[in-house]
């Protein structure tokens, strides 16, 4: 740095001695501030910073110093500038912040004013949750399988080992299919006799007298041998007839016993089965099966518990019960607050499972010596009673809004 | 069935104390389901053995009036609390209203201060102007059955003074077992007990074996009733005792009465109460003949068409061919092992007895009992099984005890005919429950638990099918188990009674699935889509009723109309299958209406049946052809073989057609009225889209026309129609109608009473399934960055021209013009009608947007396309473009 050079005529520039600049400055600064619309703001701009502002006209003296002056100078006048440009761009932003903040709150509605206008769709729980189990299964590698609901004698009887005139085929209320070509009329509304049959096929249930089959002409009320399917087992049949082995599905839908409608029984209700047909399976893959959905339906940890029950196409049969979801067994003990669920037994009944019986295979045309299977199969209804608290299966037949409403897209 | 359990406990002895939880809990786990214990004799006290001293009869009554003096007094131990024994505080008197006893009987007397079945509290009365001190009992009061008949007179030898309820057991535990119908030999003690001995591992005594008379086997010399087996496949054992001389007054054993009460099985006869009770503990119905009624040998055969009987019932019954009859020379006495026929019946006055214990045919009685609505305790049995060795021994258990029990003698000998039956022997690998189980129990407690069935077991042999062979079991099933047929069923022997607790649990084999297939994956989406869509899916009824057919218009001829019937129908109003979901949906919609529920979009995925069209009808005589049935009997096939593929197609022949379809109803608003404003009411435009969502979803190429199809309104129904193309099912080149959308028939929403314009849809979503089941995967679409050129074209048509037509003519014209498809999208956004068109006439606005997939279009291009679109709408619909229609006029 040097000093002033006294041999040198000094030109004096007033304005742009350091105090009147910084009189500009803090005079513009203050406009700025002062500044309480964006009009103002522009006013003081151009009051501060435009072409006739007194800074500007300061500036341009810069010129009229001596050489050793003007960096000085012109450093004290950018500085100034600089000043008046940051404060010009922080007031504007107040400006609009201020602006935003009251157009965002004159626009403020209320929200929570209803806008249902198009109506709320639903599926029914029955099918949703039909296709949850079956979601469980497909992710085991199981196939769904289907049939109709009008199905032949054969298939929903005969074949599954229900031999003819043995009393577990008439535990079953069975709807049957009036017969062909003639009205109803001669039956008297209630179940006809046998259908004819060519042949003997199924055993007596004894080992005599043999050969007792009813081989007589058709009676007075000849048979259509078709039925409302009773269980979703015949498609097992359909399954093993037409896929090839080893085979895993299951098959939800529609079936039909001739049972009066109440709070527990409907002439129309809907099962899932599964069957797996391979070589060498055993209980232990079916408790392994049961188990897993069980898991994935209720919950994990719930124990299961088999106990030896009867159906015609499996053998041995079981039937299943699993730990209560809602008490897990608590309700059992003395003193506990009962349980709705599991009527304070500690265990539900869920299905009914087994073997698939051999005489099954056989009338499928599998050998039974190197295959086995096993099959099991729920009531959906019966599901949605355990696992949704459904307590009169005519609420889930009969159609009501409400009811499929308040299950949404999931059971 | 109900079995006291101190009746099992005589031939399965628990250790003591008998914990019946215990004892219902291992049952259960073998297969014997308790449904429910019932502690019985515990709801009475104070009742005690009492003699009648002395009898006065009040006159001056409606009905006899009897005022006894009775007396406790007597030199019992194990006396009643409150009965004296002495003294005079030993005597009292009662007033009683029957008359079935004499001075010097002893009944049972309920002490004042005692308490009867019911909580039924007995007190001192003023009755008839007397004082009764207690109540004379009779067999129901004191909850033995319901004869209220009479009062209960009690064995001579009974002590005076004794609480009844000790002196007659009547406390007990009675179990209702649910045996399923494979296990006949369980529905008996002597079944019963043995299953509770495996299950406690105790000895077990069969009572068919224990106390039979030394002469059971022997045959005598042909003096006793002579009979016969006619018919092999009915029967096979048919055997006759006779006890002669009996004197049909004596009552029932007291014990036996309490028993059979307990087994609910009512006391009739000492005949009848003797052959009930050695069913209920041996499993072998028996029925017992008066002599002298008898006319000729008995015969087993079928019976004869015309031939009837007048059963116990006093039924007069019409005998089928098919039935099993007992027949004398007078015809048939009887149906076998289901009913006696009442002219042989044993009476008051009967003294000699033929005691008949037959095996006859399980399907057989199976088939007789249904077909005569007759369900007894016999045939129950009989249908189940029951154990083809009994005859002999059981009848021989009846006569004897007959023969004590009403003073009698027994005949020696007796009558036997026999049909040879085959004992069944399975010959398993030892190791085959094993294998059924996944779990090792080894061979010894295989043979172990077979044995307890009462199998014969032997080992020896191996098997050639396996390498390196396995051990063989040779395995006799006993007589009383017909069930035991199969490998199978012997495992499930050894594995119950080894307890399915013991089988693992095996992780699940991950197999090689395919998902679900194209056609479920459809109806899943489709019901999502439809539920997005605000409609709501509902369940409605699977059945229906020609009348339904009425009420929606349906044309005679109508495939709709071709209904399977029911030949037992719940319902008379609904007594066939659905053929349609509208009638069912219609319905669910009015009741949700009458519910409150005005504003409905409903939906129902669901199948519906119709007869082959190969059903001749010809029209019925309601005229509705086809009314009926399916076209052919489905036959039963055989069991021991799979079926071929012509069997199979015979079934599949015989079933109806089973489509399943999408039904919708829509009524009410469709929009909501709510503050902002008006709803906008449900119109057919809706039910149209609903359909057009449905079919979009499906992604299969279709088309819309105007429809004309009950039960919609003609004018605002729509047909939609699958086009033919390749892969399609309209395989003949024709398109295939799939269903119909719009509002109903004003005369069908009068029929259903349901509000006006209510409007419906139903499509036929097996058709679209397949249609859509060849489509290939969607093509991902070329994304064009380049700008769009909209063009607006308003066209005037003729009222009637549908503007679906319109627009595909212009997407057709455009898709023409040049070498590549530029028109993007066409939109209609105005329909005008009006003097400016002229009457008779109707604008139709479109923006059509073009846009090239590698330039920006020029206006000439554009031009091109816009004009070739628009020529082509000429020339297909006469259209004109409606600038120059103006410029024109
Ligand atoms: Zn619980």
């Amino acid at each position: 740095m040097s000093a002033p050079n006294n041999t040198y005529d000094p030109v004096r520039v007033a304005v742009l001695e350091p105090a009147e600049v910084e009189r500009m400055t803090s005079e513009a600064l203050a406009a700025i501030g002062a500044a309480a619309s964006f009009k103002e703001l522009k006013a003081a701009e151009v009051a501060h910073r435009g072409r006739q502002a007194p800074l500007t006209l300061a500036s341009a003296e810069i010129g009229a110093l001596p050489p050793e002056a003007k960096a000085e100078a012109g450093r004290r006048v950018g500085v100034a500038k600089k000043q008046l440009e940051e404060a010009l761009a922080a007031r504007q932003a107040d400006l609009e912040a201020d602006r935003d903040r009251r157009v965002l709150q004159d626009e403020t509605a209320d929200v929570t004013l209803p806008w249902d206008i198009s109506a709320v769709g639903a599926r029914h729980p029955v099918a949703t949750l039909s296709d949850r189990l079956a979601d469980v299964f497909i992710g085991m590698g199981y196939e769904i399988a289907e049939g109709p609901e009008v199905e032949a004698e054969w298939y929903n009887f005969d074949a599954l080992n229900f031999p003819p005139d043995h009393p577990a085929r008439e535990m079953q209320d069975t709807f049957f299919v009036a017969d062909p070509g003639g009205s109803r009329g001669d039956t008297g509304g209630r179940p006809p006799g046998p259908a004819p049959r060519g042949d003997t096929g199924g055993r007596p249930p004894g080992p005599a007298p043999r050969g007792d089959t009813g081989g007589r002409p058709p009676g007075p009320a000849p048979r259509s041998g078709l039925v409302l399917r009773t269980h979703t087992s015949p498609v097992q049949i359909r399954a093993m007839l037409t896929r090839p082995l080893p085979l895993y599905v299951v098959s939800p839908g529609k079936c039909f016993r001739s049972d009066a409608l109440d709070a527990t029984h409907s002439p129309v209700f809907h099962q899932i089965e599964g069957l797996a047909v391979d070589e060498g399976l055993t209980m232990a893959d079916l408790r392994g099966a049961i188990t897993a959905f069980v898991d994935a339906m209720f919950g994990e940890g719930l124990r299961t518990r088999l106990r030896p029950d009867f159906f015609p196409f499996t053998e041995p049969s079981a039937d299943v019960s699993m730990e209560c979801h809602v008490c897990r067994g608590e309700s059992t003990k003395p003193g506990a607050p009962p349980c709705r669920v599991c009527k304070s037994q500690g265990w539900i009944e869920i299905a009914g499972c087994g073997m698939v019986n051999p005489r099954v295979l056989v009338a499928c045309g599998i050998d039974p010596d190197r295959y086995s299977g096993f099959a099991f199969g729920l009531g959906i209804e019966r599901s949605l009673m355990i696992r949704n608290g459904l307590t009169d299966i005519r609420d889930a037949i009969e159609g009501d809004v409400r009811f499929s409403s308040a299950f949404g897209m999931e059971a | 069935m109900l079995v006291p359990l101190s009746w099992l406990l005589t031939y399965a002895p628990l250790p003591e104390p008998v914990d019946v939880g215990e004892v219902a809990r291992r049952l259960t786990g073998i297969g014997l389901e308790i449904e429910s214990i019932e502690q019985v004799g515990h709801d009475i006290s104070d009742v005690a053995v009492a003699r009648v001293l002395e009898i006065e009869n009040l006159t001056g009554h409606k009905k006899p009036i009897r005022y006894c003096r009775v007396s406790t007094a007597g030199d019992s131990g194990g006396s009643s609390p409150r009965a004296s024994t002495a003294g005079p505080d030993a005597e009292r008197s009662v007033i009683c209203g029957a008359v079935n006893f004499a001075a010097g009987d002893l009944v049972p007397l309920a002490l004042p201060g005692a308490v009867l079945p019911g909580g039924f509290e007995i007190g001192v009365s003023k009755r008839y102007g007397r004082e009764s001190d207690g109540m004379i009992c009779s067999a129901a009061e004191l909850g033995l059955g319901d004869d209220h008949t009479g009062i209960m007179v009690l064995p001579p030898d009974a002590p005076v003074g004794a609480d009844f309820v000790s002196y007659a057991g009547l406390r007990d535990i009675v179990l209702d077992v649910n045996v399923t119908p494979d296990k006949g030999h369980a529905l008996s003690i002597r079944g019963m007990a043995r299953e509770l001995a495996s299950a406690f591992g105790v000895a077990y005594a069969d009572p068919a074996e224990a106390d039979l008379p030394a002469w059971v086997a022997d045959p005598g010399r042909g003096e006793v009733y002579p009979a016969s087996i006619a018919d092999p496949t009915a029967c096979d054992r048919f055997a006759l005792r006779e006890v002669r001389g009996i004197d049909p007054a004596r009552p029932t054993p007291l014990a036996m009465r309490v028993r059979l009460a307990r087994a609910d099985t009512r006391s009739v006869s000492l005949a009848v109460d003797v052959t009930n009770y050695l069913m209920l503990e041996l499993g072998q119905p028996m029925h017992a003949f008066d002599r002298s009624a008898l006319d000729g040998p008995i015969v087993v055969r079928r019976a004869r068409e015309g031939e009837r009987l007048e059963t116990l019932d006093h039924v007069v019954r019409a005998l089928d061919p098919d039935d099993i009859a007992i027949t004398d020379s007078s015809g048939p006495i009887g149906l076998a092992g289901t009913m006696g026929g009442l002219a042989t019946e044993v009476s008051e006055s009967s003294t000699d007895l033929v005691i008949e214990a037959a095996h006859f045919s399980a399907p057989g009685v199976a088939r007789m009992s249904r077909r005569h609505r007759l369900f007894s305790q016999a045939s129950a049995r009989f249908e189940r099984g029951v154990d083809y060795e009994l005859p002999i021994r059981a009848s021989a258990k009846a006569a004897a005890m007959l023969a004590e029990l009403g003073g009698g003698t027994v005949a020696p000998g007796y009558t036997l005919a026999v049909e040879p039956v085959e004992p069944v022997t399975i010959v398993i690998a030892a190791d085959h429950p094993d294998r059924v189980a996944g779990t090792a129990y080894g061979t010894d407690t295989v043979v172990r638990r077979l044995r307890e069935v009462g199998c014969t077991v032997e080992l020896g042999g191996r098997s050639e099918a396996t390498p390196g062979g396995r051990d063989l079991l040779t395995v006799t099933p006993p007589s009383w188990r017909p069930d035991l047929a199969d490998p199978n069923d012997l495992a499930e022997e050894v594995i119950r009674l080894e307890g399915y607790e013991k089988v693992g649990i095996a992780m699940p084999r991950a197999t090689a699935g395919k998902g679900r297939t194209a056609a479920q994956r459809l109806r899943g989406a489709i019901a999502r889509a439809l539920a997005g869509g605000g409609y709501v899916e509902v369940p409605s009824s699977a059945f229906g009723s020609a009348a339904d057919f009425d009420r929606l218009q349906l044309p005679p001829e109508d495939p709709r109309r071709r209904a399977v019937l029911l030949a037992n129908p719940i319902r008379d109003e609904e007594p066939q299958l659905r053929t349609t979901l509208l009638p069912g949906l219609l319905r669910v919609a009015g009741r949700n209406v009458g519910r409150g529920f005005a504003d409905l979009s409903l939906f129902e995925i669901g199948n519906v049946a119709r007869s082959k069209e190969d059903t001749a009808g010809g029209g019925g005589a309601n005229g509705h052809p086809g009314t009926g049935a399916p076209s052919r009997v489905a036959p039963i096939l055989p069991v021991d073989r799979g079926p071929t593929p012509e069997e199979i197609a015979e079934l599949e022949r015989a079933l109806p057609d089973q489509p399943r379809l999408v039904g919708m109803v829509l009524t009410g608003h469709r929009d909501r009225p709510g503050w902002w404003g008006d709803g906008r009411p449900a119109s057919f435009h809706d039910a149209i889209e609903a359909a057009h969502i449905v079919l979009r979803t499906s992604r299969v190429p279709y088309s819309v026309q105007a429809g004309q199809c009950a039960p919609w309104h003609p004018g605002r129904s729509a047909e939609f129609v699958i086009e033919p193309g390749p892969g399609s099912i309209t395989t003949g080149g024709e398109p295939v109608t799939v269903g119909f959308a719009g509002e109903l028939h004003p005369r069908v929403i009068s029929e259903f009473r349901l509000p006006p314009r209510t409007c419906a849809v139903e499509l036929d979503l097996s058709l679209i399934e397949r249609a859509a089941a060849d489509l290939p995967p969607v093509q991902a679409p070329v994304i064009s960055t380049y700008p769009v050129a909209s063009q607006d074209v308003a066209l005037v048509v003729d009222e009637a021209v549908p503007a679906a037509k319109v627009q595909a003519a212009l997407v057709a014209g455009a898709a023409a013009a040049g070498r590549e498809v530029l028109l993007e999208d066409v939109r209609l956004f105005d329909v005008y009608t009006g003097e400016q068109v002229g009457r008779g006439r109707k604008s139709l606005a479109y923006t059509l947007r073009f846009r090239a997939p590698d330039r920006t279009l020029t206006d000439d291009e554009v031009a091109v396309a816009r004009d070739a679109a628009v020529a082509s709408a000429g020339r297909l619909t006469g259209a004109v473009l409606r600038g120059s229609v103006s410029a024109a006029g």
